[in-house]
């Protein structure tokens, strides 16, 4: 009475061919697929062979870090000289007035570390209460910064903007600039699509004034001339007239990113939110303007990285950014001839602040656009 | 209208200042400020480049020292300001400096039409060139048909223009836009020969992987005397910055420096040493500073050899019999008597 039960069942599947799969068949794919691409793999694998060994060595292997004088770099010139790098480290990063009193130090370290204490959380999309930490980053931080910084109050001894230099000044030259730029921006761009004409025609010869004047011509002009037309002895701080010039000239340029959003946006909305009688402002804040800053997102990120490295320019009205003040501390007789190491610092540190905000705006872009790629 | 009156408050203010401002010397204004505000380069070996403790110092700076040493009594007392090359001027006519010592070359046309006055020389530079010693080069006139790196856009460049011409020497010029850059292409092979500053060219010399490669020719084929420049229309604040110069050249001349100064000034039988330590005479006062002004010059700052074995000579130019060495030594650094 036994019945043989067939029992169909699917056998497991079988392994893919071992060529097909795995870092093999990448490689296979990506790197050897045809004969213009291998030729082309090799190639790179050749430069990099070539390139790559020596400048470790340099680099690395080779490099210089003891010590604290070139002596060491003298004896050993087939290495990178990051003693140097080591012994200007609080020249590059704050300037000439903290780097002479090395007890007023603690002040630009706190205010690096409060933005960064500020900013962290906002790259996270969990935190809570992100509207009001955006406020304070934007309004009281500000002030946080110039108190103490700037100092002058609560018995912090004073030091001028003027005197501030390397990558503090760099970094507050851009953090004004694209603090300010953004909302000046933004209202220009509303401005050169308004009906009314006088709002219209100042917003374009506004923006077409300033996008079609270089900023070094800006600088030049905000530390050259200007003092020509102020009595002499009316003193206006450099560092505030170079970030008169870049705000004003990074609002065109943000106008002109956040018009391309304007201009993508669908006349569907605008009509929609007037059919439910709303006006112009509630329009623009609630349903304009969201839409739009969204999708212009990667062309204003864009400009403010374009700015961040546009501020090195201020060197040529004699303010000691990043660059200038690694190029000057290169030409110090303790340090001439190490200029190479000296650029590549401050190549790395705005590389650093560059990749950092260009992975913040692609987050931010991944986030926002959920909803829209849900078909 | 309310904007109006704010606007017009704004100027009034401004005119305020204005005038508040315009009846101070700039003698009175640097003592009230209890600082001196001094033009700088920042950014050249020798001349004024921060060191590592973050503080200017060079050949320039010391000049800004010295004269906050004469006028304050204390040489920290200084804001150093870098300046370019372009803004110079404008910063000191326009008041933001009080002192501008910025490796500036003195000329007529200068002197004449930018609002400024130029007081005396601290260091006398003049363009020169550089070849491989291997070359076996010596002389500019050996140069015909050669390739030569230079600072593009640069007077440096007219002067060469003008001299081979002069000479009827054949040249190709290579242009670089920063002086690291000519370095480079010198030791890259891309020249020749190199044009620049003869302080400039040691700095570079000492910049290359072996300086001992290179070798300057013996023509200097411009002037260019190089000195701190004041705002024209205070006399008093001119006479200041050139009398500091003077007495540091004076002292050295005299063998006082900053080691030997307190020594010299409680007992010296020499009647212009006691001049210049303040312990005779009325020079400070003449120059409404205090008696002692040259002796805090001397002993904070030091006198001009001094100052000139401490900056320029780590760069490779020897100062013995050049023509900055004491009119004494053959040179043709000369002060007019302090007394």
């Amino acid at each position: 009475m036994t019945m043989n039960t067939v029992k169909f069942e699917k056998l497991p599947d079988r392994l893919p061919p071992v060529n097909t799969v795995g870092w093999v068949a990448w490689v296979k794919q990506n790197l050897f697929g045809s004969v213009s691409n291998t030729i082309i793999t090799l190639l790179f694998f050749y430069l990099i062979f070539l390139y790559i060994p020596p400048f470790l060595e340099w680099s690395v292997f080779n490099a210089n870090i003891s010590g604290s004088d070139r002596s060491i770099c003298d004896e050993n010139r087939s290495g990178a000289c990051w003693t140097f790098i080591k012994v200007r480290m609080e020249q590059l990063l704050f300037g000439l007035y903290f780097a002479q009193n090395p007890d007023q130090m603690w002040r630009p370290i706190m205010a690096f570390i409060v933005f960064g204490g500020l900013l962290t959380p906002l790259a996270i999309d969990r935190t809570p209460y992100k509207k009001w930490l955006l406020l304070i980053l934007l309004v009281a931080y500000p002030i946080f910064f110039i108190s103490l910084v700037g100092g002058g109050v609560f018995g912090i001894p004073k030091s001028d903007a003027s005197e501030w230099g390397g990558l503090l000044l760099t970094f507050t030259l851009a953090f004004v600039g694209i603090v300010l730029a953004l909302p000046l921006g933004i209202l220009l761009a509303l401005g050169r699509r308004s009906k009314m004409p006088v709002v219209r025609s100042f917003s374009i010869i506004y923006i077409e004034f300033w996008r079609g004047t270089p900023l070094i011509t800006i600088l030049f002009m905000a530390s050259v001339m200007l003092p020509l037309f102020f009595p002499s002895g009316v003193e206006f701080d450099k560092v505030v007239r170079a970030m008169i010039g870049i705000t004003l000239f990074q609002s065109a340029y943000t106008a002109e990113a956040v018009r391309g959003g304007l201009q993508a946006l669908d006349k569907g909305q605008t009509e929609a939110s007037m059919a439910l009688g709303m006006g112009y402002w509630q329009q623009t804040i609630f349903i304009i303007l969201p839409q739009a800053l969204r999708i212009s997102i990667p062309s204003i990120v864009n400009t403010f990285i374009a700015l961040f490295k546009d501020t090195s320019l201020v060197s040529i009205i004699g303010l000691l950014d990043l660059l200038k003040i690694a190029q000057n501390s290169s030409r110090s007789l303790d340090w001439n001839g190490y200029d190479i190491e000296a650029y590549m610092f401050a190549g790395l540190v705005f590389w650093i602040f560059c990749f950092g905000m260009s992975i913040y705006s692609q987050k931010l872009e991944r986030k926002l656009d959920t909803d829209r790629n849900v078909e | 209208m309310k904007k109006i009156s704010l606007l017009l408050g704004a100027f009034a203010l401004i005119g305020f200042t204005y005038s508040s401002v315009a009846t101070a010397s700039t003698l009175e204004e640097v003592q009230a400020r209890g600082e001196l505000v001094c033009g700088v380069s920042g950014g050249v070996a020798g001349f004024s480049a921060p060191n590592d403790a973050g503080r200017m110092v060079g050949i320039d700076a010391a000049v800004c020292d010295a004269v906050a040493a004469a006028v304050l009594g204390d040489a920290d007392a200084v804001k150093y300001v870098p300046l370019t090359a372009a803004e110079r001027f404008t910063a000191l006519s326009a008041g933001e400096v009080d002192v501008l010592s910025r490796n500036t070359t003195h000329t007529l046309t200068r002197d004449a039409t930018l609002g400024v006055n130029f007081t005396y020389y601290n260091f006398i530079d003049g363009q020169g060139f550089m070849v491989a010693k291997a070359d076996g080069l010596s002389s500019v006139m050996d140069l015909d048909g050669a390739s030569i790196c230079v600072q593009a856009g640069t007077t440096t460049e007219l002067n060469m223009a003008d001299y081979f011409r002069n000479k009827g020497l054949d040249y190709t010029p290579v242009g670089y836009s920063t002086s690291t850059a000519t370095r480079e292409g010198l030791e890259g092979g891309a020249c020749d020969a190199i044009t620049s500053d003869a302080s400039q060219l040691a700095a570079l010399r000492s910049e290359t992987a072996d300086p001992s490669a290179w070798t300057m020719l013996p023509e200097i084929i411009s002037k260019e005397p190089l000195g701190p420049v004041v705002r024209q229309g205070d006399d008093q604040w001119m006479d200041i910055v050139t009398w500091t110069l003077h007495a540091m050249i004076n002292a050295e001349e005299l063998g006082i420096d900053s080691s030997n100064v307190d020594a010299m000034r409680a007992d010296s039988p020499n009647p212009s040493v006691a001049r210049i330590v303040g312990s005779e005479g009325e020079t400070g006062p003449s120059l409404g500073l205090s008696q002692d002004w040259a002796y805090q010059v001397i002993k904070q700052v030091g006198n001009y050899g001094e100052v000139y074995e401490k900056h320029v000579e780590p760069l490779g130019i020897a100062r013995a019999g050049s023509v900055n060495d004491l009119w004494t030594r053959g040179g043709i650094i000369y002060s007019p008597p302090l007394r």
